[in-house]
């Protein structure tokens, strides 16, 4: 199993609070990994280490190494912008750029220098059938993205996220804003994608996590308490604070 | 305070139900022992006519689990405790099958002097509904110690299901006119040697409940 992301010893402090601490863990490619525990515990600034995002926030500190196909993310030469497109990111409210669905697709391999218009046509379709969004709104690309349904407008954000081909997305909580029937197409949707890409989920939701990850790392108070294979972590976890969290028995 | 206090309320009712269960099924065992002793055929009759009652509870039971599992959906602890009550009352209720079909010996000798008196039988009978009950009150209290300690136990029921075969076999090879009721005897320990038998099962789902294996040595 190839191993995505190794990372050791990570601290990260907001000022003088301590967010994580001591993190250790793999994340395996082509696999998807859940990150649960309650609020506050954790798992979204981890998340947010894994492409960088926490260097937008004032005053935070990174200590430790986080290997990305076994170069150090956070070495001096590294090319954050080359990591945030191999590493995207969808998150909890679905965010269309107010502008069509067809510009939405398009706007990040614009950035990166595309140009050719049938290229960025197909890119559009490839993308929004990966997603399962192409029959909905093949004939509207050139509509408002703003005027679909929140399901919709998610795995629209999927689609961008991979439209510029990246190899992992972190999704922060990608489903909580929505109703159970674009919940489920979502899922559905993350079984297929864990075949060509890696993918690393913050939830809120235990079934969620049982359900579509292989992995869970459960975190508590900046520590990763236990990370296993998510059907021995829902069934038989080996920490009681494990234990205790996923049967809604915690504090 | 406990953090999911509607779980942990359903929770102690189907535990409840479970001890209920259990309380009719040793009940079961022993008076199907003693209609057979003291060749009561009216008792007989009442725990072949009662057993629809643990059976009835077995439903009310699975039932109840299984909205639960739909409406709480457990994980870990909680879960394996769930499946394994759905799995322990089919235990019992087969335990109650096997009482039934004792009851129904009794009524076949009815009629007929008893070849011998009946000992070692009565005293398997004591240890298996002891086994029963120790059995689920080990999973109620979570008591590993106790259900290793009755799983166990079972060899000791073997071996008096042992006995009671080669006493019974002599009594044949001395006599063939007693075969009828040699084999007669034979089937209910049988029946008692399957009841222990459930009883150890039981023990494996207090194991599996508690460290989710089922490793009892």
């Amino acid at each position: 199993m190839e191993t995505k992301f190794e990372i050791e010893k990570l601290n990260l402090y907001y000022g003088t609070f301590q967010a994580l601490k001591e993190i250790d863990m793999s994340i395996y490619g082509n696999k998807i990994t859940a990150l649960i525990g309650p609020s506050g515990c954790g798992k979204s600034t981890f998340l947010r280490t894994l492409n960088r995002m926490n260097d937008l926030i004032q005053g935070v500190k990174i200590e430790g190494m986080i290997k990305f196909d076994r170069e150090d993310i956070y070495g001096k030469d590294y090319d954050i912008i080359e990591l945030r497109k191999k590493v995207g990111m969808v998150f909890q409210k679905p965010n269309p750029f107010p502008k069509t669905i067809y510009e939405n697709i398009v706007y990040g391999p614009k950035i990166h220098g595309e140009k050719d218009k049938s290229t960025l046509d197909h890119i559009v379709e490839q993308t929004l059938k990966e997603v399962a969004l192409w029959e909905e709104v093949k004939d509207r690309l050139h509509k408002p993205a703003l005027g679909l349904s929140g399901g919709q407008q998610q795995r629209l954000c999927i689609a961008r996220c991979l439209a510029v081909e990246p190899e992992v997305i972190l999704m922060d909580e990608p489903t909580s804003a929505l109703d159970p029937v674009a919940t489920s197409k979502i899922e559905g949707l993350l079984e297929e994608l864990a075949e060509k890409y890696t993918i690393v989920i913050v939830t809120h939701n235990m079934q969620q996590a049982g359900r579509v990850s292989d992995y869970t790392s459960f975190f508590l108070n900046g520590k990763v308490i236990e990370t296993d294979k998510t059907e021995v972590i829902f069934s038989n976890p080996a920490n009681k604070k494990t234990e205790d969290y996923i049967t809604g028995r915690f504090g | 305070m406990a953090a999911r206090p509607q779980m942990d309320h359903e929770m102690s009712i189907i535990t409840n139900d479970l001890l209920e269960m259990t309380g009719l099924v040793e009940e079961a065992i022993r008076l199907a022992i003693k209609s057979l002793t003291e060749k009561d055929s009216e008792l007989a009759r009442n725990i072949i006519n009662n057993d629809e009652e643990i059976d009835d509870l077995e439903d009310s039971i699975k039932d109840k689990c299984l909205k639960f599992l739909a409406t709480q959906q457990p994980l870990a602890g909680d879960l394996r405790y769930m499946i394994s009550i759905m799995q322990m009352v089919r235990d019992l209720e087969r335990i109650g099958d096997h009482c039934e079909d004792i009851a129904k010996y009794t009524l076949r000798f009815e009629n007929e002097e008893y070849m011998k008196q009946l000992i070692d039988i009565p005293r398997m009978a004591e240890m298996a509904a002891k086994m029963v009950k120790n059995a689920i009150d080990a999973f109620v209290n979570r008591d590993l110690r106790l259900a290793r300690k009755v799983w166990k136990a079972d060899e000791e029921v073997d071996e008096l299901f042992r006995n009671i075969y080669d006493e019974l076999m002599g009594m044949v090879d001395q006599d063939a006119s007693r075969a009828n009721q040699s084999v007669m005897f034979l089937f209910i320990a049988a029946h008692l040697e399957r009841i222990a038998d459930y009883a150890t099962n039981i023990c494996e789902e207090t194991v599996f409940t508690m460290e989710g294996n089922y490793e009892m040595e």
